[in-house]
Order: C-alpha cells, then sequence, then structure tokens
C-alpha cells in the first residue's frame, strides 16, 4: 500500500453544514471590515497602505539603497573623474557620462560636464557604488522622488546629485587637510 | 389618461435612475468594501480637477465609475475576424436587457397621490384623488413576470459565448447555462412557498402584506415568516448573479473571463453593467420579497402608528419620501451584504456547484415549499 503524504480533511457534521462556516467567515470579514471603518471614522488609518508619492514609510533601513549622491570635493568640485566604471558596471544601463577637461586644476583635470541617472531604469543594485574608484557615488537611505507622469521626468541629473560635501557634512567635521594635499599630491 | 402617463414616465425614469445609478455606485461599493476589509485603501486615485486651480476633487474614489465608463466608451471595438457578427453584436443587449425589465414588476414604495402631495395648488386641482401604487407595471402576476423575464437573461450569456467564436467563452457560456437553469429551479421554488404563505402573486400585494406586526412585536416581513425560504432565494440569487462563490461561467483563473473573453469596450462594459445591475435588482428583489419593501415598522400611509397608541401624524409628501428612502437604504444594504459574501467566500469547484445546487437546495425547497403548504392547509381549514 502506498504511503499516504497528505492529511484527510477533517470537517465535522458543523464545517459540513456550511451555513454555519459561511457565518463564521463573514463574522471575520464583517468584523474586520467594520474595525477598520471605525478607525477610518474616527480621521484614523484604517489600512497598512502607505499612500505611497504622498507618503513615504519610515522603516526603511539604515542601510538602505536608495537616491544617488555624487560627492564633492572641499571646493564643491565633483569628486568623479569620469573614469566610466560605474557606467560599465551598471547592469541596467542607466548612468550616462559626458566626460569634460579642466586644465586649471592639474590635479583632476578629468571631470563630468554631464552626468545622468536614468532613475525609470535604475534597479539599486549599487555596483556603482562598489566600482567607483574615488569614492565619488554614494548612496542615501533614502528613496529617490520617483513618481513621474513621463520617463523624461525620471532622469536625475548632476545637478540634482551633487549633495554632499565634506565641509557640509553635519555628522563629521570637516579638518582642513596640510597645504601639500590640497594639490592632490 | 395624461396625468396616467406623466406619474408612469416618471416612475420609469426614477426606476432606470435607480438601477443605473446604484450599479455605477455599487462598483465604488465593491472597490471600498473590498479594499476596507482587506486592510487596503482601496481605489482613489480618480480625481475631477477645479478648472483654473490645483484643488482635486477625489470624493473617496468615486469618481472611478466615471473613469471606468470614460475609458470602456473611448476604448478601441475590436471584433474577433470569424465569428457571427449578428448574433455577437446582439448578445450584450439580451443580457442587459431582461435585467433592466425585471425591476418593472418591483415595486419601490407605497401609494403616491400625487394630487395630495401639496395641500392646494395646481397639482391638486390636475391630479384629484388619483392613487398610484409606485411600481412601473402593476401587474397582478409580478412573481411569474419576474420568473419568466429573469430566465430570459442566460439567452444572451449563451449568444454571447457560441457567436464568440473562442473555446473560453463557449465552456462560461455552458456553465452559465447549466447553473443558472438548476439555479433557477431552487429560486422558482423558493418562491412558491412565499406564494404559497402571502397568497398572492401580485408583488405590490405581498408588500403590503408585510407592512404590519407579528406576535406584536416582530415586523411582519418575509424573512420572519420564512427564514428557509429566504436563505435558499438569497443563494440563488447570488448564483443567478454569477458572482463569487457561483462564478464559474466568468471565472479569470480557469476561463480568462468566460463568456464575454472575447467582448471589448462598451460591449464588455455593457456586460459589467448589467452585472451590477443584477446586483441593485437582486437586493431589490429580496428587499420586496423577504425584507417588507418600503415598510418601516409602525410607519403606515397616515404616519407612525406605535404600540403604545402614541401616533405621528405625517403629511402624504413625507410618507411618500419616507418610503422611496427606506427601499433605497435597505435596497443599499441588501446589496453590500452580498459584495461582503463576494468577498468573503472562496469559489466552489464545478461538480460541487451543481452538487450543491440540485442535491442540497433543491430538496430543501422541496420541503420547505411541503411543510408550508401543510401549515397554510391547517391555518385554513381552523379558520
Amino acid at each position: 500500500m502506498r504511503k499516504q503524504y497528505w492529511n484527510e480533511p477533517e470537517m465535522g457534521l458543523w464545517e459540513r453544514l456550511y451555513l454555519p462556516e459561511v457565518i463564521r467567515g463573514l463574522c471575520i470579514t464583517g468584523g474586520v471590515f467594520f474595525g477598520n471603518m471605525f478607525k477610518w471614522m474616527t480621521f484614523r488609518k484604517g489600512a497598512l497602505t502607505a499612500y505611497y508619492p504622498e507618503e513615504r514609510r519610515a522603516d526603511y533601513s539604515p542601510v538602505n539603497r536608495g537616491r544617488h549622491i555624487l560627492t564633492q570635493r572641499p571646493n564643491g568640485k565633483v569628486q568623479c573623474v569620469s573614469c566610466n566604471m560605474c557606467a560599465t558596471v551598471c547592469p541596467a544601463y542607466c548612468i550616462e557620462i559626458e566626460s569634460g577637461v579642466d586644465f586649471d586644476d592639474p590635479a583632476h583635470p578629468k571631470s563630468p560636464v554631464r552626468f545622468e541617472l536614468d532613475y525609470s531604469r535604475c534597479i539599486f543594485c549599487g555596483f556603482c557604488v562598489e566600482a567607483c574608484p574615488e569614492d565619488a557615488i554614494r548612496m542615501s537611505p533614502e528613496t529617490p522622488d520617483l513618481p513621474g507622469f513621463d520617463r523624461e521626468n525620471m532622469w536625475a541629473r548632476q545637478d540634482l546629485l551633487m549633495n554632499w560635501c565634506p565641509t557640509r557634512d553635519t555628522l563629521k567635521s570637516y579638518e582642513e587637510p596640510p597645504a601639500h594635499d590640497q594639490e592632490g599630491h | 389618461m395624461t396625468q396616467d402617463l406623466i406619474v408612469y414616465l416618471l416612475f420609469m425614469s426614477y426606476a432606470i435612475a435607480f438601477m443605473v445609478g446604484l450599479a455605477t455606485i455599487f462598483t465604488w461599493v465593491e472597490r471600498k468594501q473590498s479594499a476596507i476589509m482587506a486592510d487596503r485603501i482601496g481605489a482613489n486615485r480618480a480625481y475631477i480637477r477645479i478648472p483654473y486651480t490645483q484643488v482635486k476633487l477625489t470624493c473617496m474614489g468615486l469618481f472611478h465609475g466615471l473613469a471606468d465608463g470614460a475609458k470602456m466608451l473611448l476604448k478601441e471595438n475590436f471584433t474577433p475576424t470569424t465569428y457571427d457578427s449578428f448574433c455577437y453584436n446582439l448578445a450584450p443587449w439580451l443580457a442587459a436587457t431582461p435585467v433592466l425589465l425585471v425591476f418593472a414588476v418591483v415595486p419601490f414604495g407605497g401609494v403616491l397621490m400625487p394630487g395630495h402631495l401639496f395641500d392646494a395648488g395646481l397639482l391638486r386641482d390636475y391630479f384629484g384623488d388619483r392613487a398610484y401604487a409606485m411600481q412601473v407595471a402593476n401587474l397582478d402576476a409580478g412573481v411569474l413576470i419576474m420568473l419568466s423575464i429573469s430566465g430570459v437573461g442566460i439567452l444572451g450569456i449563451m449568444l454571447a459565448g457560441w457567436s464568440s467564436n473562442n473555446k473560453f467563452s463557449m465552456l462560461g457560456s455552458a456553465r452559465a447555462a447549466s447553473q443558472m437553469i438548476s439555479y433557477e429551479v431552487v429560486m422558482g421554488l423558493a418562491l412558491i412557498s412565499l406564494v404559497v404563505t402571502f397568497g398572492t402573486l401580485d408583488i405590490g400585494q405581498m408588500v403590503r402584506l408585510q407592512s404590519g406586526q407579528m406576535f406584536g412585536f416582530l415586523p411582519a416581513w418575509g424573512i420572519f415568516k420564512q427564514p428557509l425560504a429566504f436563505i435558499l432565494f438569497l443563494t440563488a440569487a447570488i448564483a443567478e448573479n454569477k458572482r463569487v462563490p457561483f462564478d464559474l461561467p466568468e471565472c479569470e483563473s480557469e476561463l480568462v473571463s468566460g463568456y464575454f473573453t472575447e467582448y471589448t469596450a462598451m460591449k464588455m462594459g455593457l456586460f459589467m453593467l448589467s452585472e451590477f445591475i443584477t446586483i441593485v435588482v437582486a437586493s431589490a428583489l429580496l428587499v420586496t420579497l423577504f425584507l417588507g419593501g418600503c415598510n418601516l415598522p409602525y410607519l403606515n400611509d397616515a404616519g407612525f402608528l406605535f404600540p403604545g397608541g402614541s401616533r405621528i401624524a405625517l403629511p402624504h409628501l413625507a410618507v411618500v419620501l419616507l418610503q422611496l428612502f427606506t427601499f433605497l437604504v435597505k435596497v443599499f444594504v441588501a446589496g453590500c451584504f452580498m459584495v461582503q459574501i463576494r468577498w468573503t467566500l472562496p469559489r466552489f469547484r464545478y461538480d460541487q456547484l451543481l452538487n450543491f445546487g440540485w442535491k442540497i437546495l433543491m430538496p430543501l425547497a422541496a420541503v420547505n415549499l411541503v411543510l408550508t403548504a401543510l401549515m397554510r392547509w391547517f391555518t385554513l381549514r381552523m379558520i
């Protein structure tokens, strides 16, 4: 005889009658309905849903990979040297960099004139952060302002990304490095 | 004659507005009630913006019904290439019309005397003492008309399934046909025991018979006289309505969307609208036959008469409005109950469905009928 791996459904007469169980089910759903309804009617929220674009969940992890940050040098210049490593490693191909050159800054002549990130394609894997040799791109825990009505508005441009500068960091006070270090040696 | 015409035109427009308006509201109720039951918020994004401002009125998602209608009207009217064009186009109308017709025999209020609405004036001179039962068609065989017309509804569904030239549609309509036929038997038997109790086929008369009190405290509603018939009728009405737990003809997980798989745009919308109108009509029938129709306890045509002997006299206008409102609220609550059932119970398997109909509900209805007939016979003998 084959071994039986499942349990026979155990239904007593009460369950078989169906109607009492229907009433029990209606009591459960009705109880939840009226409980939530009472919350709504007393101006509280009777749902677990975060009402997304207007309302953000507060329970994101502190190490959540969210909106990208392009870091800045103490003088406010972007730290990125447009080596294109992030754009290369990006599995979603969502980073576009256009390089420019600045001969007035011999230590860091190469920098992006255009650094754009397509949030409609980004999968928040954090590979760009791992790949960056200059610590020029980071991810902040907050969610980017994603919702939009067209794809054109879901691009984050350089001016939106550049929002961390060591001199303005409130968590860690900035110490002026020695003079020779500022020239990049 | 002209007076009758005016009054009945008014009744007809009220009936149509009642059905279509409530059906639209029930699309909202269905969304919101299921959402609240499931700890969600529910559809609330459709808005109407006040022109020249940024104020967006959402009204708790009430505009989603309008948005649905607009969407269905504007969608591409796709038709499958190989189909019976005449039947294909006829089917949605055949499915929707009987549903609207059934409501003709349902009384949605008590007696209206247009001449007595206001103390004096044009209405008084024009209508005199004419009295009208608030009902589109005042038929003395209302129950039979109701059963026969609601039986026609299956034709549209079968035509839809047959002419779509699609296996899913075909299966859906075959299921719908066998389901509706088996549950119509139950519905008919439950109604016959009610007819035996009241001793009349006239729905208006049934409502008037439900106006008093039983044993001094219970309202003399059909549900208290025929509790089993009420449950059977409710079950059969939900099955006729083809909604969960009896939504086999259109179950998404098995048949895409059943008999209207091949329908798009407003043709599909007509099927959906007729489904929601069916909720309204089914709850209207439930209210009329079992929950006292437009009767409020202790209310009669002259006003409230409480058991202690105290009375509150009401003018005719107030009584008419109160009766209309009572009926509306009762239908709304009954419909909400049906929505609650729809979001509570899981779907039957198909063999379970037919077994349930033929082997459990049918014998119960028959036993109920026999018991009712015996009771009736004994009470008549005693008198």
